[in-house]
């Protein structure tokens, strides 16, 4: 079976793009448009291999994603790649703080993307 | 406009064959959506005497150009008899009033003969050739003529 | 790749409903009613569109986008006060953020003096030069992993590396694995690893979340540093990292004394941990995790529902569930349900004609197909409805736009944003409204010191407002300016011939005459409210909709355009007549009411004309048939009826016709898919008999039978 990847972003140009980046690297890819939705995904379907996740969303931002995620002992252990437009570190640091295992500074190109996605996935 | 519009074959173009009177006219069967019979038009106003109206060809509103009128021949009051040549032309489809539909013909380009140079105005807006077929001469229609421009650019 | 230019197509429908998104909740923040959150969805529309553009290379975009989202971020984090000033910018830069868009759109670049003015003045407001590091911060970097697989110096002699590798508790706690970290370095080159378990305490003190292993990694690699510490980079901070790289000699002086070192250098690393070699892996990867489900479900479990318990409670509604479908697949579907409604139609007629008694299980069952019908359409039709609300959205730039171009001072109002229309009637909306809206400010709203001096405020207001009223939609676009100046108007129509200067017109069919093609009044402005065009040309962009215009205005006090329209395109409530043996409809919103003549109500006037004597007033009778050809010699009036109708503008007239049918809603035909546009008819429809019936055009009837349209007009006039 290939890895499912679970995608955040409220932006649907976005997981459009994560969707064709990663389909055609072998992955399975599952979408959610904020937050919310991504951890009713993750309750409701498969268990993601690998969860990327974009920051900037409503109703539940990447930071109190991750958060959540992070705090429910089935979900712990799923990596998280944060997608961010800054490199400057600041939303990076918050985003490890909150437990994100990596990032993709976006615009990302689909080799480094998926590259991500493997160095993280077991 | 060397080029005919006509449909190839291993064996040439096929041309559908039709009778208006007395005198035989064809026209490429690549236009040809479907053949059906006559039924009464809904009349147009302010249009010219060769559109018939319009009728209902499974939803969709179909201009019926009576080709006679069209062709400055004698006309007559249609009857179930006539039949209605269901073309596409351009982007448009459009119903051809005839009397008769007689043959499909197969012929190459090189069968059809220039238009003979007649006066008649008919002869040398529509006529895109001719074809002699067993003694009989048939007018090749060019349907893209047959709409007058105003209609034409309408569309 | 055409895939991508699908996401290219999303990108740009994305950017619209983040446009219009970016509008209300500037226009909320400019009018002080914004929370946090709609200050978030401005930053956040600001943001996406940047994110998108920055995917697809539109580096102008990109590079706006980003200064804008700088500002707008200062001011969601409260370093930048939303001042009216400070506002007043923003909104400007939105507008260009949206010429940008539509530029890239097109597959254009903007003209850099259409954008950089925007970009510098959007810039001020906030740090710049901050920005400036951010902006070459952000730049597309691409990073081409076929460079790191497949080397371009492949030259470069190997290096040995040590890396002592200790990870914290937090890098676990992030998902990180070290396992992984160590798969990536194997990547690079030949490795050899030993793991330091010195720290691991005894199982019963074993903290589930605790990093108790450290790694010694010994990697020959051609890769530089940096290159290794790319791997960790996801780590750094959340564990000890050291690498010390040593060259290893060129084999060149001695290839025997290389070999011989780095075989010690693989002997030494094997001799050290020889235990944890071959699988580091499972110790930290099985062990730890089982334990958190065994030894700590306490403290594990119990953090998940109170999670879960706060999410349920921000939740304010469920994700919509929409779908999104082409526009042809619901054309499709509304063709086919017209079909069916015909169908039916023609069924119920069929099954009428047979001699079915009402009441008979065929008739019960044929109402409720009916009814069936009825609601199919209803809900098929309602797939195409959407709200005004985006188009209500566009106008509040134009009302920006002509108020700076005319130095006034004006505000937009909206009201019923929500009410729904056909996405057609929405499209086709946009540039009648545009001009109306300009024509509110330009020539309605009065400069501002002329406001002072009638004691008005010196911010004029279009009032732009939306309801459903009667099964059509009405729309209405109001000043609080002058009102129409009635003398002037009339005067200039006079002036221009197009009505003789004796001429007794009410204060309402005076207000009409702007509606007359060839009028204009304020020349001089037409750039602004005209671009060439007049009213007139509303009002033909409002009537082939199937709409009226109609004007009041009051003196002093401003101007209301009111437009009815229809809700769909697609189906019309019309009344079936027959004239002449052709059967017709009259579309319903024309009809006032229908009567049969007496003798001695119709008069003549003139040669041909006829009028007819209702209720003490005279209105002009057509004869229909005659009108359209269809016969020559006049209907008796006696034996006809008479279908009273109110054109636009507010005229009556009298359409004599031979009987009347019934009334029923139609499936509109378009003429013009397979013919053309026929004078005084609007369209087509099929009836209950199959047959086609024609929906007349009662305006466009009205106005050649009064001699206002010229026999050119007429496509047939040179036929052929």
């Amino acid at each position: 079976m290939s890895k499912v990847i679970l995608t955040v972003d409220d932006s649907r140009t976005m997981r459009d793009m994560l969707n064709l980046a990663l389909v055609e690297a072998g992955y399975r890819v599952t979408q959610a448009v904020d937050g919310l939705q991504g951890l009713e995904m993750l309750c409701a379907a498969e268990t993601p291999d690998v969860i990327v996740t974009d920051l900037n969303m409503p109703k539940l931002d990447g930071f109190g994603f991750i958060e959540a995620v992070r705090k429910d002992a089935r979900f712990r252990a799923i990596p998280i790649l944060v997608l961010t437009t800054e490199s400057d570190g600041e939303k990076k640091n918050r985003a490890r703080q909150a437990g994100a295992t990596g990032w993709i500074v976006k615009p990302f190109d689909s080799l480094k993307l998926v590259e991500a996605i493997r160095r993280v996935a077991a | 406009m060397s080029e005919m519009m006509t449909s190839p074959t291993p064996n040439g173009v096929e041309l559908m064959a039709f009778r208006i009177g007395a005198q035989e006219f064809c026209v490429d069967i690549v236009s040809v959506r479907e053949i059906r019979g006559w039924t009464p038009a809904t009349a147009l106003p302010h249009s010219p005497d060769f559109v018939r109206g319009v009728i209902n060809l499974r939803g969709v509103v179909l201009p019926i150009v009576d080709l006679a009128a069209r062709l400055g021949l004698a006309c007559v009051e249609p009857t179930s008899r006539h039949v209605i040549i269901v073309a596409q032309v351009g982007k448009q489809i459009v119903g051809l009033l005839v009397d008769a539909v007689s043959e499909i013909l197969t012929v190459t380009d090189d069968m059809v003969q220039p238009t003979p140079d007649v006066a008649s105005e008919m002869a040398k807006t529509f006529v895109r050739g001719v074809l002699a077929i067993n003694q009989r001469m048939i007018s090749l229609i060019a349907l893209d003529e047959i709409l007058p421009k105003t209609l034409r650019d309408a569309a | 790749m055409d895939t991508i230019e699908t996401i290219k197509l999303t990108f740009f429908q994305e950017c619209e409903e983040q446009l219009a998104e970016l509008e209300s909740g500037l226009l909320a923040m400019n009018e002080g009613a914004a929370d946090s959150e709609t200050v978030n969805a401005v930053f956040r529309a600001v943001h996406s569109i940047k994110g998108g553009a920055g995917a697809f290379k539109l580096d102008d975009l990109v590079r706006f986008a980003h200064i804008f989202e700088t500002t707008l971020d200062q001011i969601r984090i409260g370093q930048l006060p939303p001042s009216p000033e400070v506002m007043k910018v923003v909104l400007r830069t939105a507008d260009v953020l949206a010429d940008l868009v539509a530029a890239a759109r097109e597959g254009d670049r903007l003209d850099e003096a259409k954008w950089l003015p925007a970009l510098e003045e959007c810039r001020a407001l906030s740090d710049a030069s901050h920005d400036a590091i951010e902006l070459a911060d952000f730049q597309p970097v691409r990073v081409s992993f076929d460079d790191i697989d497949a080397p371009v110096a492949p030259a470069r002699p190997p290096r040995v590396f040590t890396i002592y590798f200790k990870p914290k508790r937090e890098l676990y706690a992030n998902a990180n694995e070290s396992v992984l970290l160590l798969r990536e370095l194997a990547r690079l080159g030949e490795m050899t690893v030993a793991c330091d378990a010195s720290a691991l305490p005894l199982l019963g003190e074993l903290d589930a979340d605790g990093a108790y292993f450290a790694w010694t990694v010994e990697l020959v690699t051609t890769r530089d540093e940096a290159e290794i510490r790319e791997v960790f980079e996801f780590v750094e901070g959340d564990c000890d990292l050291t690498i010390e790289g040593a060259a290893i000699p060129a084999p060149a002086p001695s290839d025997v004394a290389a070999l011989i070192r780095r075989v010690q250098a693989e002997m030494g690393a094997e001799s050290r941990a020889p235990a944890f070699v071959q699988r580091p892996a499972p110790v930290h990867a099985n062990a730890p995790l089982k334990l958190v489900a065994d030894a700590a479900p306490s403290e594990g479990r119990s953090a998940a529902p109170p999670a879960k318990a706060d999410i349920a409670k921000n939740e304010i509604a469920p994700p919509a569930a929409t779908i999104r479908v082409e526009f042809d697949r619901v054309d499709r579907l509304i063709n086919l349900v017209g079909e069916l409604v015909i169908n039916q139609a023609m069924l119920s007629q069929r099954i009428i004609e047979a001699g079915f008694a009402n009441g008979s299980a065929v008739t019960v069952g044929l109402d409720e197909l009916e009814q069936l019908t009825r609601e199919i359409q209803e809900s098929v039709m309602a797939i195409r409805a959407q709200p005004v609300k985006s188009l209500f959205q566009r106008m509040s730039r134009i009302v920006r736009e002509v108020a700076d171009a005319t130095g006034k001072s004006a505000r937009l109002k909206t009201e019923g944003e929500s009410t729904e229309i056909d996405k057609t009637v929405v499209e086709r909306l946009a540039d009648p409204l545009t001009h109306l809206i300009r024509n509110a400010i330009d020539h309605g709203l009065e400069a501002p010191h002329s406001r002072a001096a009638a004691g008005k405020l010196s911010e004029g207001i279009v009032r732009l407002s939306a309801a459903h009223r009667s099964g059509r939609v009405i729309i209405e676009v109001a000043d609080d300016g002058a009102g129409i100046d009635r003398a002037r108007v009339r005067d200039v129509a006079i002036g221009k011939g197009l009505i003789p200067a004796d001429a007794q017109l009410t204060d309402a069919e005076i207000d009409n005459l702007i509606f007359l093609p060839g009028f204009s009044t304020v020349s001089e402005l037409s750039n602004i409210s005209g671009r060439g065009v007049g009213m007139d040309v509303v009002k033909r962009s409002i009537q082939a909709l199937g709409g009226r215009i109609s004007i009041a205005s009051r003196p002093g006090k401003g101007s209301t355009f009111t437009m009815s329209l229809p809700l769909t395109l697609a189906v019309l409530d019309g009344m079936v007549v027959s004239t002449s043996g052709q059967t017709l409809v009259v579309p319903l919103t024309a009809i006032v009411e229908t009567l049969r003549p007496k003798s001695g109500d119709v008069h003549a006037l003139g040669s041909g004309a006829d009028v007819l004597a209702i209720r003490g007033s005279f209105v002009p009778l057509i004869d229909v048939g005659r009108a359209l050809g269809f016969r020559t010699v006049p209907a008796d009036p006696l034996t006809s009826v008479v279908i009273l109708i109110e054109t636009e503008g507010r005229a009556r007239n009298a359409l004599l016709v031979d009987t009347i049918q019934d009334q029923r809603q139609v499936v509109i035909k378009s003429l013009e898919a397979n013919y053309c546009h026929v004078p005084d008819i609007a369209a087509a429809t099929i009836l209950g008999d199959g047959r086609v019936a024609l929906i007349l055009d009662v305006d466009a009837l009205v106005a050649r039978s009064r001699g206002d349209v010229a026999p050119a007009d007429l496509p047939f006039a040179e036929a052929g």
